[in-house]
């Protein structure tokens, strides 16, 4: 069955509202416009639209469950909440559902070689994965500051047979990735496709990754009325440039009923600098192809972030959550790291699930409201697995590497 | 049409010296803002005929390394949007070199669009480019840039197809930008063999005079684009010249010198 399309979508010159656009260098206007026209001649084409459910399918591991999480939910002690796991997905996140549908639309394109930023490597490691798959070249950028924070995946990039490009400049995370990244598909616009990890950057980009992650939204409204016979009132996903979340989100947009919650990094604090909350610390600009809501200073310099997850350590939103947030139809929280890091061992603790810390800040919202929801049905998209923040967990949990320190069941 | 001191010079140097004009990018507050002024008159007394003054941004997704790094000293001594409109009026204190601003969209818009196009002309700014402003978003920016009477100057690409290249004319007065390769600014060895149909297919379009920038930095590659078009920009060569010599006394003399040596590439359509 397909759900119904209920999403937003952008005009056709890729705005939602006033956000989104296409804010680049004219050398790359004819290269979006040609990625938007094979985009839509390939969306439209059941070959392709069959070839990419396949794989999804028969590779990634789609669909991925819905999942009652019973002592989570006895613990919080309220609303009932579901998981919906794209932790369990090929690679550990979400990032291959997107993956896959763009190493599709390259091949079809005749584009060759394949590049890509990452923060956290979730996103990288995907790209790594899927040219792996259909034997083109990768090359990933990746900040040095993230390289430090994600040795795992760097590694894991490397044995798909993936370049890894350290990037020195700015802040040496995901900004500065994406920069680098744009910086080769101007150069080697001919050939090349620039695989874009979020609902970030210039028309297509926010639509067309939006629509390869609708998947999870269109599932878990399908298993929820099975499960429930009803929608839920609140769904919680974290916001970096809000790929998982715009995902998850779309399917149930046209329904007023279900509370639609975005959980940003509220980092160290709400100091300017030291967190990633664009709505509540930042004001509308132009970064890097997109207009939506930035952190800035007052001199319209782009301003450095920090989250303890490096996928959500990013200075711009991607556009359609912000034309979304200013109709009142979804909401943003953020969620600082310590109360990331606590979400992230209740879980473990209490369903066996080490999530990712990026989506252990949707895990923590929900565990904020679930006391005062009795009654109420939560889903919380686990949009990854923790493996790949082993070394953070260990940096911040430093108490457990004793030999002596094992703590109490809950 | 350009109501600035863009539209004359162009004028001036095409129709009655029968040249190319030598156009120089600086960044503004490189090394320091106060510097920026005194480092401009050198450029223009070694030759060159307008200036791009560089606005810093954080994030120059155009620029390569030289133009990166410059940015970086910019913004850590201070520059600012307001301190680059500055700079301006203190080099218009002593030149009529036409001048105009280079940046990204976001510190643009972050000023606020009327209130710059307004403050750009009280310092005596002839006009704007924004290297991330496709012609598609462009529409309140030069309503705003209009009616201050100030000249949008935007980029054509070797990728710009037949289309595009009419909205890059439509929105574009006194110059057009033609980026001469695919790729961040930045010396090349060669220039590229793009820039020939590139400057015959923008002349289909328009009757604006067509300068050529990005990968141009010696004498030798000034010559061979100056053949065909009516501007020849450089920026990284000088840029680099600024990054080598930040300390140094002679740095004006040496932008002085490296701008005569541009200048001396350009050919004399007389001769």
């Amino acid at each position: 069955m397909t759900p119904p399309a209920t999403g937003s979508q952008p005009d056709p010159s890729g705005h939602f509202g006033p956000y989104g656009g296409r804010f680049v260098p004219e050398v790359l206007m004819a290269p979006l416009e040609e990625l938007e026209q094979a985009y839509n001649a390939a969306r439209q084409d059941p070959a392709f639209q069959a070839e990419l459910k396949d794989l999804l399918a028969n590779y990634a591991g789609r669909p991925t469950p819905l999942y009652h999480a019973r002592r989570l939910s006895g613990i919080s002690g309220g609303a009932k909440i579901y998981i919906k796991r794209e932790d369990l997905l090929h690679t550990g996140a979400h990032k291959i559902n997107n993956c896959l549908g763009q190493v599709l639309l390259a091949r079809r394109m005749g584009k060759r070689r394949i590049i890509a930023e990452t923060g956290a490597g979730q996103h990288g490691v995907a790209t790594a994965t899927v040219c792996a798959l259909f034997g083109l070249e990768c090359i990933v950028y990746m900040g040095e500051e993230d390289m430090r924070r994600q040795r795992l995946n760097v590694f894991r990039m490397r044995l798909l047979g993936a370049k890894v490009v350290g990037v020195t400049n700015g802040s040496r995370t995901l900004k500065d990735a994406i920069s680098e990244a744009m910086r080769d598909w101007v150069t080697n616009v001919h050939g090349t496709h620039y695989l874009l990890g979020s609902a970030l950057g210039a028309h297509p980009y926010p639509m067309m990754v939006r629509d390869f992650h609708r998947v999870i939204g269109d599932e878990t409204r399908q298993q929820i009325l099975e499960r429930e016979g009803s929608l839920p009132n609140s769904i919680f996903a974290c916001v970096g440039g809000g790929s998982n979340a715009i995902g998850m989100f779309h399917a149930f947009v046209g329904d007023p009923g279900v509370r639609l919650i975005g959980v940003e990094a509220g980092g160290r604090s709400g100091e300017l600098g030291a967190h990633a909350a664009r709505f509540s610390g930042g004001s509308p600009g132009v970064l890097q192809g997109a207009y939506s809501y930035l952190l800035q200073d007052a001199d319209g310099q782009v301003a450095l972030t920090h989250s303890i997850s490096a996928g959500l350590d990013y200075a711009l939103v991607g556009p359609e959550h912000a034309w979304l947030r200013d109709q009142g139809r979804t909401e943003y929280v953020s969620v600082t790291d310590t109360e990331a890091l606590e979400a992230a061992q209740t879980l473990s603790r209490t369903e066996g699930l080490i999530p990712a810390l990026e989506s252990a800040h949707a895990v923590a919202e929900a565990l904020r409201r679930a006391p005062a929801a009795q009654g109420e049905v939560f889903v919380i998209n686990l949009s990854g697995r923790g493996d790949k923040d082993t070394d953070i967990y260990r940096e911040n949990l430093k108490e457990l590497d004793e030999p002596d320190q094992n703590r109490p069941a809950l | 049409m350009s109501q600035t001191r863009i539209g004359p010079l162009f004028e001036r140097l095409l129709r009655v010296e029968k040249r190319p004009a030598l156009i120089a990018y600086i960044t503004a507050g490189d090394p320091t803002p106060d510097r920026t002024p005194a480092l401009v008159a050198a450029l223009e007394r070694g030759g060159a005929d307008l200036i791009e003054l560089g606005v810093p941004f954080s994030d120059p997704i155009a620029d390569g390394p030289v133009i990166q790094r410059g940015s970086d000293r910019a913004l850590k001594a201070g520059t600012t949007v307001a301190a680059v409109l500055e700079i301006a009026a203190k080099i218009r204190k002593t030149s009529q070199i036409p001048l105009l601003l280079f940046t990204y969209m976001n510190p643009v818009l972050r000023y606020g669009l009327d209130a710059l196009a307004k403050d750009a002309v009280a310092r005596g700014i002839d006009g704007c480019l924004l290297t991330d402003l496709s012609v598609e978003e462009a529409e309140p920016y030069v309503a705003a840039m209009r009616k201050a009477g100030l000249d949008t100057v935007f980029l054509a690409a070797p990728t710009s197809t037949e289309r595009r290249l009419a909205l890059v004319a439509k929105y574009s007065t006194g110059f057009v930008y033609l980026v001469s390769r695919t790729g961040v600014t930045g010396e090349r060895s060669t220039v590229s063999d793009a820039v020939g149909p590139l400057v015959s297919a923008m002349r289909k379009a328009t009757g604006l005079p067509l300068a050529v920038g990005f990968g141009i930095s010696n004498a030798e590659q000034v010559r061979s684009v100056g053949a065909i078009a009516d501007g020849v920009v450089v920026g990284t060569a000088v840029v680099r010249v600024v990054e080598e010599n930040a300390q140094s006394p002679d740095l004006e003399h040496k932008l002085e010198t490296l701008a005569r040596e541009l200048r001396g590439g350009l050919p004399s359509k007389n001769a």
